[in-house]
């Protein structure tokens, strides 16, 4: 006899990250959720993000990674509230975790909350997190053919940013063709090219963040520099 | 990689399932993976085999259905299937189509047997 389930397997976590949603929904909390392989520039894009940002403003960081509070502890130096989440092994971040770790932390709107995945470009894909964007990371170190060979992440991803553009002088790396690799996956994929070093292009990153913030209801006035 | 992950989950869906049917026995449970789902067919099946090994559920069946990449055209609403990456409308050409298969991660079925009724 068949029965008929109809039922998604993540549907627990899609609760909580309802919930979550919900949440930042009442709080007025822009939530954003970076994702990238290993070593493309997350933790350096935030460093440089926070820097940008006043103390008055209401941020708060959630940095996922399976071992080391490495990047927590390179992340508080910016005065905003930072939180590692250690998952001992886990290769993404899930609503739980999240939903555990913010109320620990004792966050609450209007405000900020970036969220770093772990690095992994294929697991954090599945996971929903309440987020109103995810963003993935691609840096010039890495082949241009990447969204080809990841398209669950490249199709859900909102935003593209191409990291460490100072290096393009000294590797093989075909920007255009990176851009129409990811839009064979994503048509409307949104595309910033940046550097966390020489802070070129942040201008842009920085204008897209604000502008996201419009399209949501209730913007998080607390992001306004 | 996080297969073991969505096995525990459809795991834990079919114990949750099996309360409304407390005199069956469960032989296979039907799932569907798109093809940006970002989980593996033969990862999962591993997973599953492994984590249900000596236990209650080991002769549990995973049936896979792999869905591939579906598109909608916007503009003449035609169906097709993107198996060369090429979302232009095979029909009309139009560039702009809708993503309407291919993400999904979905447990559809579970495949039971309820003991005959005694006479």
């Amino acid at each position: 006899m068949r029965e008929t389930v109809e039922k998604k397997v993540l549907s627990e976590n899609d609760r909580i990250a309802a919930e979550l949603r919900q949440r930042y929904r009442d709080q007025n909390i822009l939530c954003v959720n970076f994702i990238s392989s290993p070593g493309s520039g997350k933790t350096a894009l935030l460093e440089k993000t926070l820097a940008s940002f006043s103390l008055a403003q209401s941020i708060a960081v959630l940095t996922g990674d399976i071992q080391t509070d490495n990047d927590a502890r390179r992340l508080s130096h910016y005065g905003f509230p930072v939180r590692q989440i250690v998952t001992g092994g886990t290769c993404h971040l899930d609503a739980r975790m999240i939903d555990r770790h913010l109320n620990e932390m004792g966050f609450h709107g209007p405000g900020l909350l970036l969220i770093e995945n772990v690095g992994n470009l294929v697991c954090p894909s599945s996971y929903d997190l309440g987020e109103a964007a995810k963003i993935v990371l691609l840096s010039v170190t890495e082949g241009e053919d990447k969204p080809l060979k990841y398209p669950g992440i490249f199709h859900r991803a909102s935003l593209m940013i191409l990291t460490k553009i100072d290096l393009l002088p000294y590797v093989e790396f075909n920007v255009d063709r990176a851009l129409e690799n990811a839009r064979k996956i994503h048509p409307e994929i949104e595309y910033i090219a940046l550097s966390s070093s020489t802070g070129e292009g942040f201008d842009q990153w920085l204008n897209w963040l604000n502008a996201l913030q419009h399209k949501f209801p209730q913007p998080a006035a607390a992001i306004n520099s | 990689m996080h297969e073991i992950g969505i096995a525990s989950s459809i795991l834990e869906c079919v114990a949750a399932e099996v309360q409304r049917h407390p005199n069956a026995q469960v032989l296979a449970v039907g799932v569907r993976i798109g093809e940006l789902s970002a989980v593996d067919k033969d990862a999962l099946g591993f997973a599953f085999e492994c984590i249900t090994r000596d236990t209650e559920w080991e002769h549990l069946k995973l049936e896979v259905e792999w869905c591939p990449r579906r598109q909608k055209c916007l503009a003449c609403s035609q169906e097709f299937s993107v198996p060369d990456l090429n979302l232009a409308c095979p029909k009309c050409g139009a560039e702009k189509s809708t993503c309407i298969g291919g993400t999904e991660l979905d447990i559809a079925y579970l495949e039971l047997e309820e003991p005959c009724a005694k006479p």
